[in-house]
């Protein structure tokens, strides 16, 4: 935006002013291509002159793609009309993704004098967001703010969630939108009659520009959108369990500062993994923690949720468990608009030696672990992909067995792996609790480091690892719990640990 | 079948005499051939163009009754070298591809055509694929035209004018017995409007005709001595020729009155122009400008008189010349230096050497000219401008570049995966990559492959690497690139050479990535070409003894086990593993409409679509490593105790399977499940599925009732 914005024709040639600025930024594969269309029908059926174009090359695979039209009342001679958008130019600008909606606005097609942004607020994630190990995902809060700002005027909504409702597709509920928004001067008839006059899948087309024309006029514009919080969760069970749970959760709620809410939901998880009794050593765990915390109370906070992390760890046990619920065959069901219809499951399973031996008892598991051979036999024996028809009585069976194994578990080569893990990390983190609080917080925190199965579990605890080493290099200086975030930070930024070893040798530059 | 139908919209290229034509760029050009007797047509697809190779598949009808002959040919050289057809006879023909990288492999053919000359008129239609939207490297066709001097046409990009450049140029090619290039941009290929409508002509001589009184002039030959004479005969006769009917028929177009000041522009340029010239108040809505304009719709060659007479009189010209380098602003100043000129010329400098003219490049630009060139007739804001550009924080950093990758349940994402699998295994290998969808492989996250040299050349481009050394090196090429020359240029090549390394043929099909036109080795069954031909037997047929067909790309392991055997088997020779599986995109849009009509009818019908467990996903995106599928997404799941957002399947999911697949191969997570969606089950397997539904859910319910229970 520099010279335009103060610009007014010279001579003041006002059928200028009327030639309508409309650009559309998608990403490939939306239906950029009929929305444009039906603009195009609609402003020469309304008698006006209209030029449309568009960008069609390898950026319709997926890629950001734009389309882009003028047009002005037809009266005398054709009009001489510009192919692409200029920044500081565009009186409608409509982006079918909300990060699109902020490519607009970097490229200056977004400016508030003039342009009307109709944006759908759903996000198609690109392939940066979703390969970061941690949560890459783009701030959709900061493009709103922009946007706030950018635009003359904003309609914003999911108008992607709003066609699936209305089994359509974004192009028709987009159209609804840009009728509702009144930016072009053609009356709601009109825009129907141009899907009518398409002919293709009238009827839910129709069906879903009602609904945009609907949602546009609500809007969620002004206020930013709900973050999807967890309902309180329903607990259902025998009296006596119950009433032991009921103990549990009071204890919970004496936990100091803001733990309890999070304890409650930690407790959960581990009385879901294990039993209530396992829920009692993780109070025990948490009250320890406690005794030795002071306002705010971050360490036992944090604590609640990482050590219930921790405990509830992801063994094929939970995995077997998890999957033969019943309440999960619903949830599917719903998911998959299956309604009454017969349903085949398909679960694709592959166990590792590591994991089989994991189930034994101790004292077998570490005699496997500990020879090369045994080790070789159970891979030869157990690693194969296994797919299990979870709605077939042979593979339910199975699943619902090993997932009985729950009894067994503390017992388990694994389990004592893990509590071994656990009580090495709390104590590394209370080591520093008396020199250095923060840092003793973000010790805790590095538990979210580990996740995953398999190699990519073994990959977490080294990259866990390695950051712990990192910590025990900068303990005692004033900054350590500041390097302790980074490293963590650096270990999520990517699959191979790039970023951590660039931190990492920061740290050993400056010791 | 091509990805986008034209059938409905085919129809209209039968409107005559006085009938108002609305549409699409591309198919006012189909239209404009018909208008002007064309009898013969061909090329080859890649956009922008794309859409006028399917344009013309689509009206093969239309013109077999009009006896137009449609080729669809084999690459760009097949199709200039078809432009042979007007050489000897007086036979109008057009043929299209992509520039410039169309016209680089073109370009032998069209240099012996240029030599030779043409009796009938023959047309290049070039979609020159430059700026925003472009897949190929940023480049001008118009350095074609200058070295084998062939004319080019440069219209205003609106229907009628583009439709009138198609008469203009066949008959600026007969009078100057040279071919000529018409030249379209992206936008203008797609750009709308409407033009009046002529009578479709047959060709005066079809090429059926032709056939049955031969024709041959050894003085077209290029050979010694006729390749000297004609060099001679095209700067003593074809070039004055066409100089002369530019004049005379005036291509060249003159805007505004008198001025001290002017602009020069390419044809394609002129829209833009006028936007500019509007904003500063400078022009009306209908391109009535106060500053005067000269308008190439001929870019080549430039005409000197026209060009001095426009500027007699005038103190400053600018040239609006897109692209690099500015051949034309070159030659204009050349022409003004000649004759002892004084009027300043401005160009590059005041508009940016490489690049887009965009909207702002534009106004930018000629705002800065007349600044200096007429400050005069500039509003005053433009001539003191406040800065008044409101501080917007910067998006640069959240907003995530999205470059095109591989559609949902592309069949091409389980190669890379294996291959990404195999390279864990085996170590970083020497890839070569080539043109086509598969391309996208070589950004994350596969980065699979580091460079490209052109079409059907990924193999070739290993040629160093043909000796051997420790590990194998690996090409890729597709079947669209195997069959443009790839099978001479990479696999011949390779055998003769004794490669030892392997080529991997992404076989989709398709020529996918243009939009789904068949080839050679297609599957279906096309009424007007030959299809499936395999294309294992063609790489054995040419003597490559090692060749493994896959015939379903999911299936990671196989692949998997089939590349790791490609790189460490003793035999020697090239190995080549054909990896085939149809498009998805195509295929969606062959079987969608079947499965809902088997739906209807009662038939039995599995829906699949995977999903996954919320609370077994650990939120640690190995998956999203091996797919960037984009029904593959990450959601939060509003948790308290997870930090990192999970993978999620949305509704778009098609069911290809690479997810289970490489969830399974990589030994990734339990996380996956596919749900078949079953319409229409027998009546036993109702039954039975009743029964085991039955018994499920007491074992279910049984455990639940022992224990606590928590529902979200």
């Amino acid at each position: 935006m520099t010279v335009h914005d103060s610009l007014m024709p010279r001579k003041g040639d006002a059928r200028l002013q009327q030639i309508i600025k409309l650009a559309i930024y998608a990403v490939g594969g939306q239906g950029g291509g009929v929305l444009i269309g039906w603009i195009e029908d609609l402003a020469r059926a309304q008698g006006y002159a209209a030029q449309a174009t568009s960008v069609a090359g390898v950026s319709q695979r997926t890629g950001a793609t734009i389309y882009y039209l003028e047009m002005a009342p037809a009266n005398g001679g054709a009009p001489v009309f510009s192919l692409m958008p200029a920044a500081g130019d565009v009186d409608v600008m409509i982006a079918a993704e909300w990060m699109e909606a902020g490519r607009a606005i970097i490229r200056g097609f977004v400016t508030p004098d003039r342009t009307t942004l109709i944006a759908s607020t759903h996000r198609n994630l690109a392939v940066s967001e979703k390969m970061v190990p941690g949560d890459g995902l783009a701030d959709a809060e900061a493009v709103r703010e922009v946007a706030l700002q950018a635009a003359k005027r904003l309609i914003a909504a999911d108008f992607e969630a709003v066609a699936v409702q209305s089994g359509s597709v974004i192009s028709a509920t987009l159209f609804g939108a840009l009728a509702a928004s009144k930016a072009l001067p053609f009356p709601r008839e009109a825009f129907e009659d141009a899907i009518r006059a398409g002919g293709k899948g009238v009827e839910p087309s129709l069906r879903a520009f009602a609904a945009g024309y609907e949602a546009a006029e609500k809007g969620d514009a002004a206020q930013p959108k709900a973050a999807e919080t967890q309902p309180a969760a329903a607990v259902t069970g025998p009296a006596k369990l119950m009433a032991e749970w009921q103990a549990l959760t009071d204890r919970a709620s004496r936990l100091p500062g803001e733990a309890p809410a999070m304890a409650v939901a930690g407790l959960r998880k581990v009385v879901e993994f294990q039993d209530l009794a396992y829920g009692g050593e993780y109070l025990d765990r948490l009250e320890a923690l406690a005794a030795r915390d002071r306002a705010p109370f971050d360490l036992t906070r944090e604590g609640a949720k990482y050590i219930a992390n921790a405990m509830a760890y992801d063994d094929p046990i939970r995995v077997a468990d998890l999957k033969t619920r019943a309440a999960r065959f619903d949830r599917i069901r719903k998911e998959m608009g299956a309604g009454e219809r017969l349903m085949q499951l398909t679960e694709f399973m592959h166990p590792g030696a590591a994991e089989i031996a994991g189930m034994l008892p101790r004292k077998w598991g570490e005699r496997i672990e500990a020879s090369e051979k045994w080790k070789a036999r159970l891979d030869a024996l157990v690693n194969k992909g296994r797919r299990i028809r979870t709605d077939s009585l042979r593979g339910y069976l199975m699943l619902y067995i090993l997932g009985g194994m729950k009894r067994r578990r503390r017992g388990s080569y694994r389990h004592a792996q893990e509590m071994a893990h656990l009580e090495r990390w709390l104590s590394a983190a209370l080591s520093h609790l008396d020199r250095d609080y923060a840092l003793a917080v973000e010790v805790i925190r590095c538990r979210r480091l580990i996740k995953g199965y398999s190699d990519t579990h073994a990959r977490g605890l080294s990259k866990f690892d390695r950051v712990m080493e990192g910590i025990a290099l900068v303990a005692g200086r004033e900054d350590a719990a500041d390097w302790a975030r980074r490293l963590r930070e650096a270990a999520l930024q990517d699959e191979k640990g790039k970023a951590l070893d660039g931190a990492m040798q920061t740290i050993r530059s400056f010791l | 079948m091509a990805e986008r139908s034209f059938k409905a919209e085919v129809e209209h290229l039968r409107k005559g005499e006085g009938e108002v034509f609305t549409g699409e760029g591309i198919l006012a050009l189909t239209k404009a051939l018909l208008e002007n007797g064309v009898g013969y047509v061909g090329g080859y697809q890649g956009a922008p163009i794309s859409h006028l190779m399917d344009v013309l598949a689509d009206a093969e009808d239309l013109m077999a009754e009009l006896g137009i002959r449609f080729e669809a040919n084999a690459n760009e050289a097949a199709a200039a070298a078809m432009l042979a057809a007007s050489v000897h006879y007086p036979i109008r023909g057009a043929v299209t591809f992509k520039g410039p990288v169309g016209v680089n492999v073109a370009s032998d053919a069209l240099a012996n055509l240029a030599s030779s000359g043409v009796t009938g008129g023959a047309l290049v239609i070039v979609g020159e694929d430059y700026g925003e939207g472009s897949s190929i490297m940023q480049e001008r066709s118009h350095a074609f035209a200058m070295k084998s001097q062939f004319w080019l046409l440069d219209p205003r990009p609106n229907l009628p004018s583009i439709v009138k450049a198609v008469g203009d140029g066949f008959e600026l090619s007969e009078v100057s017995n040279t071919p000529v290039m018409l030249m379209v941009r992206i936008r203008s290929c797609h750009v709308t409007g409407q033009f009046t409508c002529r009578d479709n002509r047959p060709p005066a001589l079809s090429p059926r005709e032709a056939l049955s009184n031969p024709r041959s002039d050894f003085a077209r030959v290029v050979l010694p001595p006729m390749s000297y004479r004609h060099e001679l005969d095209k700067v003593e006769n074809r070039w004055p020729n066409a100089e002369r009917f530019i004049l005379d028929r005036q291509l060249n177009e003159f805007f505004g009155q008198e001025g001290r000041t002017g602009i020069i522009c390419q044809g394609g340029m002129y829209n833009g122009v006028i936007r500019a010239l509007q904003r500063l108040g400078l022009a009306d809505l209908h391109g009535e400008t106060e500053i005067p304009i000269y308008c190439l719709n001929v870019c080549y060659p430039l005409v000197q008189s026209e060009f001095l007479s426009f500027c007699e009189g005038k103190d400053h010209v600018l040239v609006v010349e897109e692209g690099q380098p500015a051949f034309i602003e070159d030659q204009l100043a050349a022409f003004l230096y000649r004759a002892g000129s004084r009027v300043k010329l401005h160009g590059k400098g005041v508009f940016p050497i490489a690049g887009e003219y965009t909207g702002q490049v534009m106004l930018d630009a000629l705002s800065a000219f007349l600044r200096e060139a007429a400050p005069e007739m500039l509003p005053a804001t433009v001539r003191a401008p406040n800065d008044d550009k409101p501080n917007l924080p910067d998006l640069t950093k959240v907003v995530p570049i999205r470059p095109p990758g591989f559609c949902t349940g592309c069949p091409e994402r389980p190669i890379f995966a294996s291959l990404k699998l195999v390279e864990q295994e085996l170590g970083k290998h020497q890839i070569s990559a080539d043109i086509g969808c598969h391309l996208f492989g070589s950004l994350p996250p596969f980065e699979i492959g580091g460079a490209t040299m052109g079409y059907g050349l990924g193999p070739a481009a290993n040629g160093a690497f043909d000796g051997g050394g420790k590990t194998r090196p690996i090409s890729i090429i597709g079947d669209g690139g195997f069959w443009h020359n790839g099978l001479s240029s990479s696999i011949g090549n390779m055998v003769y050479n004794k490669s030892d390394g392997l080529v991997v043929v992404v076989d989709n099909y398709y020529s996918a990535a243009t939009g789904g036109q068949d080839v050679m080795s297609s599957r279906a069954d096309n009424a007007t070409k030959a299809t499936q031909h395999p294309i294992a037997d063609a790489v054995k047929g040419v003597g490559v003894k090692w060749v493994r067909q896959i015939d379903r790309t999911y299936d990671v392991p196989k692949l998997r086990a089939t590349l790791r055997e490609a790189l460490t088997t003793t035999e020697p020779g090239p190995k080549v593993i054909v990896a085939s599986s149809e498009c998805m995109l195509n295929k969606q849009r062959r079987e969608k409409p079947l499965r809902a009509k088997a739906i209807k009818e009662g038939r039995r019908v599995e829906a699949p679509r995977f999903g996954v467990d919320e609370a077994v996903c650990t939120g640690d995106h190995a998956c999203m490593r091996l797919s960037g599928c984009p029904s593959l997404g990450l959601k939060h799941t509003g948790d308290p105790l997870r930090d990192d957002p999970v993978a999620h399947i949305d509704q778009t999911c098609v069911g290809c399977g690479n997810c289970g697949e490489v969830a399974d191969a990589a030994v990734l997570c339990p996380s996956f499940y596919r749900a078949d969606v079953v319409h229409n089950p027998g009546g036993f397997e109702k039954w039975w599925a009743g029964v085991r539904a039955g018994l499920i859910g007491w074992l279910a319910r049984r455990r639940s009732a022992r224990r606590l229970e928590f529902s979200a």
